[in-house]
């Protein structure tokens, strides 16, 4: 029984590592088409350094996600102390809007946001692709914040607010460095949900601003590319570098998992 | 004191008139559309109609969407099937491994999803590393064509979505009381009572949770089937993506949105059922102890 649980657990782990594994081992595999191995060297990274088309789009995808984790973190923040502190009319809708954001489908959000832009005359780009990641960011940054301000010590803002403190002096001298690492989680949240997502960008993107995931997808369905391999791997590496640490994924799936 | 209103006014006003603004007149518009039919000069054009649900329910559109929904129930099960054990056998081991063995799970998952979908392709091609193996160790004696088939959709729909099904079940299982296992065992239960009457009702919300996360997106992932699937295999999100990109029939594409936020709302109030049904049952299960 005991090692038949470990070959399980062993499969579980080859078929989730394998892909990845095989991604990093042939991009610096000397061969084109071959899938044997012919040696090492550093090929494609170098044809990847003068692909002017992808490097672009990478440029383009880090503007944008940090740009609209910034302000989505910026506009989360305000909003979810807003929902904890004050009682006003339509609080009630406004949670359960976000609720419905969070559960939606990305392509219900790519299909009504290209509606309301070409509605409302917004020129499919930069501007449209902002809009939309901080908006289907924004319910993931509130419900990460306002669950670290459930777990907050109510006392605090209480003896601040005796000592005559105002609102605006509260929220940027108690509650942000209170929340700072839900901040930064909600920050890396918001980067990974951005860089990530290809449904709704594929819908409110316009030629004018090209990014890496819809590059990628286009430049698979023209064909496989072993120049792809070595883009995937300095991906892979990067957000290790960057996501390692704090572990942000693992953070929103509990969240969402104890939201359901 | 007036420095306090403006805080509260600035903040309340931000998000009301971003989430009005951005999300629900954009959902209300998609709702507005789906009634009106489509114009050749114009988005869409009056009298307000039920012509686009009606071309839903035509037997070509069932067709597709009956499809797309058995291919959704059918990654959902494998995710369920292969998620439940695993959750289960993490949840037994030790508490010193279980966060690193969790994270080692997770970290394949913070490179795109496009590029683990690349990665796949690049697996089962025809030539890839898959066939090349399995022909020199001789398993196989011709090259499987798993590419391109309903079998690569389903391979890359259950690598991208499992880790969804098993966090909500392994938080589950990892709050349950394991006295409850052993009493049951001390009582003489074997490993079907205890799974079905013990297990099954306490893990169950888990479950539930795992199987939203999964069979939702499933059927909105538009680019795996695109990628992976031959002509065969679309979604529901394929057929959205083509009614409003490549035919620019926006009314259609916004009622087939429609049917599928009323298939979302069916299966959270499903949910919400067997919640608070299943508590009243897990609640029994424990009273008994």
């Amino acid at each position: 029984m005991r090692s038949l649980k470990l070959t399980y657990m062993i499969l579980i782990y080859l078929f989730l590592y394998l892909p990845v594994v095989v991604l990093i081992v042939f991009s610096f595999n000397d061969s084109q088409y071959s899938s044997l191995w012919h040696g090492f060297s550093w090929t494609w990274y170098q044809q990847l350094w003068q692909d002017t088309i992808l490097l672009n789009a990478a440029k383009n995808t880090i503007i944008l996600g940090v740009t609209a984790s910034s302000l989505a973190t910026l506009i989360g923040t305000l909003s979810a102390a807003a929902l904890f502190y004050f009682h006003f009319k339509g609080k009630k809708l406004l949670q359960g809007l976000l609720l419905v954001m969070i559960l939606s489908p990305d392509i219900i959000w790519g299909t009504s946001l290209l509606l309301f832009f070409s509605l409302t005359h917004v020129p499919l780009g930069f501007t449209s692709l902002v809009i939309a990641h901080i908006t289907f960011c924004l319910p993931f940054v509130i419900v990460t914040l306002y669950s670290r301000l459930i777990d907050t010590d109510k006392h605090i803002i209480e003896a601040a607010k005796d000592l005559g403190a105002s609102d605006a002096q509260l929220f940027l001298r108690i509650l942000i460095p209170l929340l700072k690492p839900a901040l930064i989680a909600s920050w890396l949240i918001s980067f990974t949900l951005s860089a990530d997502d290809i449904v709704i960008s594929f819908f409110v993107s316009g030629p004018s601003f090209q990014i890496l995931p819809l590059a990628i997808y286009s430049s698979i369905r023209a064909g496989v590319t072993p120049e792809l391999n070595a883009l995937c791997t300095l991906m892979f590496a990067l957000t290790l570098v960057i996501v390692l640490p704090a572990a942000a994924l693992l953070r929103k799936r509990s969240v969402l998992g104890e939201l359901l | 004191m007036r420095n306090d209103r403006f805080f509260k006014l600035f903040s309340i006003s931000l998000l009301s008139l971003w989430l009005v603004i951005f999300a629900l007149i954009p959902l209300l518009s998609t709702l507005g559309l789906s009634f009106l039919s489509v114009d050749d000069n114009h988005f869409f054009k009056w009298p307000l109609t039920l012509a686009n649900y009606g071309q839903v329910l035509d037997p070509l559109f069932l067709h597709i969407i009956s499809r797309s929904l058995y291919m959704s129930i059918f990654t959902t099960l494998i995710c369920l099937l292969l998620a439940y054990p695993f959750a289960y056998i993490l949840a037994q081991l030790p508490a010193g491994v279980k966060p690193f063995l969790l994270c080692l799970m997770i970290i394949p998952f913070w490179t795109s999803s496009i590029i683990r979908i690349y990665a796949i392709m690049a697996l089962i091609k025809t030539r890839g590393i898959l066939n090349t193996v399995l022909l020199h160790v001789g398993i196989i004696h011709q090259p499987l064509h798993l590419l391109f088939t309903q079998y690569a959709v389903f391979i890359g729909l259950v690598y991208n979505l499992l880790p969804y099904m098993i966090l909500p079940i392994y938080t589950n299982i990892d709050k349950l009381d394991k006295r409850l296992i052993d009493a049951a065992r001390d009582l003489g239960a074997n490993r079907l009572t205890i799974f079905l009457k013990i297990l099954l009702p306490i893990t169950l919300p888990g479950i539930l949770a795992g199987v939203i996360l999964v069979f939702l997106p499933t059927m909105t992932l538009f680019f795996i089937p695109d990628l992976l699937g031959g002509a065969q295999s679309m979604l529901l999100g394929n057929l959205i993506n083509v009614q409003m990109l490549t035919l620019r029939n926006w009314p259609l594409g916004c009622a087939t949105s429609m049917v599928l936020t009323c298939l979302m709302f069916v299966f959270l109030g499903l949910q919400h059922y067997i919640q608070q049904h299943s508590s009243s049952t897990g609640k029994q299960a424990a009273g008994q102890r």
